[in-house]
């Protein structure tokens, strides 16, 4: 590989994940902290692009040859992400991962405290692994008398429709999915057709003590008790 | 990309065609191995690549399993690329400004000693294991004794503060956890050092060779980054296409019944951590997550995955060789595995 060449694939792999920075879409793939590692990477490997860039533009009108020392051919499969970051851009993980994979609940369980809920906001946000671990390993104690609100999207197991949304602890190659179920007997409507899967909502509601099992590892999923649902854009930072 | 097994819509046939004649193309140019391929003819290529190929790859990707593989394809490669810049700027910074005696000074004479040094020393590189590699290369290649350097590059990412916090998180009230993860991280890569000294051969090694530049340190930084991060970022390419492709294709039931057993428990948690290739800075977050599992499994997998998984194993046959990472690959392995036996019976 000539060393023009190289600087092109420096250049391509740290634009790309400025890129990533740029529009936000690096959401899709890692934590939002990784935002500071990504973008002096990114800079640092443009500016060894454009040093190399200069060096054998040099090189060449001194000896006419910009000749690499016959680098490392493998460097060219660094092409393979570029073409993932810039052209086919994923989505980012969503109910098809999470009807494969197992609620994920469990890393809760040595969690010591609950805190209370405060009492003056109304419906509360929480996250779905918050009310997870408050509705199975609290028993639903600091839930009671409180109305709830979750965000989510859709998926489907077998024929019942369920909230999730992903967990990422490192990059979304571990991302696995916190699953609550619907539990609709006080609300007056039935339960709505309409559901698609990967479909965005908002759910308020109040604690259910019915808990179900997860098929894939046997944890337990607890249930809302849903007062109403509505569909809502897709978040930027789809994980948690 | 094969033109029979992807159904397309007639009018983007042609821009498929396109991208499955161009993208060999742009990977592995045929005449790349004569001339090399000026940057003018790379860009090019790209660009008739990117402004074509763009409809075919959707459709290739359309599926929800490739989506999902191209996901977590890009977002390993994503995580681990500022790991490598950093660990490469280090390498570079030790083969460029570090004075070549430096090291003949600070490590001891006795290699025996020097191991266990060399371990406590991984503290100091608040890094994951994508890090640890280049810099343990411009280590063996400033004159370090290879056990030391390996002994390094191993307790480095397992056993720095970042890792230690972390995995005290991920296990709240649990300080064992990471006292068990410490202890068994040391104790495995002093061991897989002193096992180097005495059973290593140096021709196992084929360090790939750096140029002596003429034109001063700073030239040779440059150079020496750019050099390292093409080579081993083009092997940890191919060690997130196969961690990806794992991730998706094993399904999580396969794990639910040996769950129960403990030794297989164990086993199944140190494959596993070799098979997913997770940062060290965050595997104890996802050990955590495995209830399933009893604590001294849990500990296998933290212990077993910065030692050794498929991306670190492509890095290192690129940093060090294919005949050293065919060895060094089940020592380290093995020592893991047995480390952290022996430290979840005395500590969990």
């Amino acid at each position: 590989m000539r060393r023009d060449a190289q600087a092109v694939i420096l250049l391509l792999v740290g634009g790309g994940m400025l890129r990533l920075a740029w529009t936000g879409d690096y959401l899709d793939y890692v934590k939002p902290y990784a935002f500071w590692l990504i973008v002096p990477a990114g800079v640092l490997l443009v500016a060894v692009a454009a040093i190399t860039g200069v060096q054998a533009w040099k090189d060449r009108a001194d000896s006419g040859d910009g000749h690499g020392h016959g680098e490392p051919k493998v460097a060219w499969l660094l092409l393979a992400p570029v073409v993932g970051m810039l052209l086919v851009a994923p989505d980012a993980l969503g109910s098809y991962e999470a009807e494969r994979t197992g609620t994920v609940v469990g890393a809760e369980e040595s969690r010591s405290s609950y805190p209370e809920l405060p009492d003056d906001v109304d419906p509360v946000p929480l996250t779905l692994l918050d009310y997870a671990a408050r509705a199975i390993f609290d028993e639903g104690q600091t839930l009671e008398g409180h109305r709830i609100q979750l965000r989510g999207f859709i998926l489907y197991e077998g024929d019942e429709p369920q909230l999730a949304r992903m967990v990422v602890s490192c990059c979304a190659a571990d991302a696995r999915p916190v699953k609550i179920g619907f539990d609709w007997a006080s609300s007056n409507s039935d339960v709505p057709a309409d559901l698609e899967p990967d479909q965005w909502v908002e759910v308020v509601g109040e604690y259910s003590p019915r808990q179900g099992r997860d098929e894939i590892n046997g944890e337990l999923v607890p249930y809302i008790e849903v007062e109403s649902i509505t569909g809502i854009p897709a978040p930027d930072n789809e994980y948690q | 990309m094969t033109h029979s097994s992807v159904p397309m819509p007639h009018n983007e046939a042609v821009s498929a065609d396109l991208a499955d004649t161009d993208a060999p193309a742009a990977e592995r140019p045929p005449r790349a191995r004569r001339r090399g391929l000026t940057s003018i003819e790379a860009l090019g290529l790209l660009l008739v690549f990117g402004l074509t190929a763009r409809p075919g790859l959707t459709d290739l990707f359309a599926a929800p399993a490739a989506q999902a593989w191209a996901a977590r394809f890009v977002a390993v490669c994503v995580q681990a690329f500022p790991f490598l810049v950093l660990g490469v700027a280090l390498s570079a910074a030790i083969s460029a400004f570090v004075p070549a005696g430096f090291f003949h000074k600070a490590v001891p004479k006795r290699t025996a000693l020097a191991v266990p040094v060399a371990g406590v020393a991984g503290a100091v590189l608040p890094a994951c294991e994508c890090a640890s590699v280049p810099v343990a290369g411009a280590l063996v290649r400033r004159g370090v004794a290879p056990a030391a350097a390996f002994t390094f590059m191993l307790a480095s990412p397992a056993i720095n503060p970042i890792v230690v916090v972390s995995t005290f998180v991920a296990f709240p009230g649990n300080p064992e956890m990471v006292a068990a993860r410490v202890c068994a991280s040391l104790v495995a890569a002093v061991g897989i050092g002193w096992l180097w000294a005495k059973l290593g051969k140096t021709e196992w090694l084929r360090l790939p060779e750096h140029r002596h530049h003429d034109d001063g340190k700073w030239a040779a930084y440059w150079a020496a980054i750019r050099h390292d991060f093409l080579h081993a970022g083009g092997y940890l390419v191919i060690g997130a296409a196969i961690a990806a492709s794992l991730n998706t294709l094993v399904p999580e039931t396969w794990l639910a019944p040996i769950a129960d057993s403990p030794v297989l428990g164990v086993l199944a948690l140190a494959v596993l951590a070799v098979l997913v290739s997770i940062c060290s800075e965050s595997d104890a977050f996802v050990a955590a997550s495995l209830t399933q599992f009893s604590p001294t499994a849990k500990l296998a997998f933290m212990v077993v995955g910065p030692f050794i998984d498929v991306k670190l194993a492509a890095m290192q046959a690129g940093t060090f060789g294919r005949r050293f990472a065919a060895r060094f690959a089940p020592a380290a392995f093995l020592a893991a595995l047995a480390a952290a036996a022996l430290m979840g019976v005395v500590w969990l």
